[in-house]
């Protein structure tokens, strides 16, 4: 039992991430183990480094292994035009899909009664002190569409003022969604914003 | 344990990855809470909004336990509330004091009636802060802190009542209030009844019903900070209430 106390160790380890559960951690391990050369080694080594360099970025709050990350630090994009987002997950998600050119705003939640989370916990006095300080004409609020989310949007319209103009996301019928499987609210809010053809 | 009810989603909160925990307010039992299996999906994350009137069936090994749910939509509030900005700040100022107040499975079927009409009218703007107002005094009623307003404390006469007393929630008259005017809450022409009050009118009696809420829930909770989403509606009511003011002085 001793002689697997390191690799289950692994998989008790593995089994904490997202997406995984004690079965496929053990899968995930076994697999490692057997191309350690290809998998185990590289993997040990990045997660090292990625340990000892990750950090978030002093200035909007994205992830990354400088203490300024490549989208700030980038000159090619966008001045003027600030997209808050709720979490890094968010910011990744909207770099995907490429369209994006300006700079971020990683909030770092949204207000939330139920878990007791108010605005000191947010980033939102830096937002502030970002739009206030780098030129920004217009924010982009795309935070969730949940009542949480929205709060929090009406909550930094507030905090902004007339300092910036402001938007949001819209609303409606997802690509490839098909309106009998929408919800109630869905589909009013995309009737609510359709647009001429 | 089982049982099947409807209920309005008060609040909800991710328990491990794909799971949540919801807190439902229902007419037979109250607030209720309980795990809710693969709520993050991407068919039923749209329902679970605050506000929403879920149809629920809860079942578990013990009465004592946390249990878990099966929900059906009934009614969603979540098209309203994400376009309108006074029907959000309204409906989560509803669903945090519920969920700050309300003792858990405890049964208050009247407050959860009148609690289901108020947010079926959340955009009707021009009834809706006076029924939240209504709302709330219901709710210090239901909570055994109900306010006298029938006559005046200090004199009994029940004619130009103007002020309530912080202390013991009763009606003071202009006559009775003495020196003690300033120490005095407002009580404004729509406690007493009325089906129309300006928004000016409506924030003033929020502070009366506000001073009793966070005096008692205060007591009653212990360190639990009151909600702050209350706090919003009222400003955001105050606010709109001050544009309106100035807006009338404007056009006079």
């Amino acid at each position: 039992m001793s002689s697997t106390r390191d690799i289950d160790a692994l998989i008790a380890m593995m089994a904490k991430l997202p997406g995984l559960g004690p079965r496929s951690a053990r899968r995930a391990v076994l697999h490692m183990i057997r191309k350690r050369a290809l998998l185990l080694t590289p993997l040990a080594d990045l997660m090292q480094t990625v340990a000892a360099t990750a950090r978030e970025c002093l200035n909007c709050g994205n992830v990354g292994t400088s203490d300024i990350c490549d989208i700030c630090a980038s000159e090619k994009r966008a001045n003027g035009i600030l997209c808050v987002v709720e979490d890094v997950a968010d910011l990744w998600a909207m770099e995907r899909s490429g369209t994006f050119k300006g700079r971020y705003h990683v909030l770092g939640g949204t207000l939330s009664a139920l878990d007791q989370v108010g605005p000191s916990q947010l980033r939102i006095p830096k937002l502030i002190d970002r739009v206030a300080t780098e030129g920004i004409t217009e924010v982009i609020l795309a935070l969730n569409a949940t009542v949480d989310g929205q709060t929090t949007a009406h909550y930094i319209a507030d905090e902004l003022g007339g300092r910036a103009a402001l938007s949001s996301l819209a609303q409606g019928v997802p690509i490839g969604g098909e309106l009998d499987y929408l919800d109630d609210g869905t589909i009013t809010a995309a009737l609510n914003a359709r647009k001429r053809l | 344990m089982e049982w099947r009810d409807e209920g309005i989603l008060l609040g909800i909160r991710r328990h491990g990855e794909s799971a949540a925990i919801l807190e439902l307010f229902t007419p037979s039992r109250g607030r209720h809470v309980g795990v809710l299996r693969g709520a993050t999906s991407r068919k039923i994350a749209p329902i679970l909004q605050p506000g929403a009137q879920l149809s629920v069936s809860w079942r578990a090994r013990l009465e004592d336990h946390i249990g878990s749910f099966t929900v059906e939509p009934l009614r969603s509030r979540s098209a309203i509330v994400m376009s309108d900005r006074q029907a959000l700040e309204g409906m989560s100022a509803v669903t945090s004091l519920l969920i700050h107040a309300l003792p858990e499975r405890e049964a208050h079927l009247s407050l959860y009636r009148r609690t289901e009409a108020l947010l079926d009218i959340l955009d009707e703007y021009s009834v809706w802060p006076l029924a939240y107002l209504r709302w709330e005094l219901a709710l210090l009623e239901e909570l055994g802190y109900g306010l006298d307003l029938s006559r005046c404390a200090v004199t009994g006469v029940n004619e130009r009542l103007d002020f309530v007393s912080p202390r013991s929630g009763r009606a003071v008259s202009a006559e009775g209030a003495g020196e003690w005017v300033d120490r005095l809450l407002p009580l404004p022409p729509c406690f007493l009844g009325g089906t129309e009050a300006p928004d000016s009118e409506v924030a003033a009696g929020l502070v009366t019903t506000g001073h009793f809420l966070r005096q008692h829930l205060t007591d009653q909770t212990g360190q639990r900070p009151f909600p702050g989403a209350r706090q919003r509606f009222v400003d955001g009511l105050s606010r709109r209430g001050g544009l309106a003011q100035r807006q009338h002085q404007i056009d006079q």
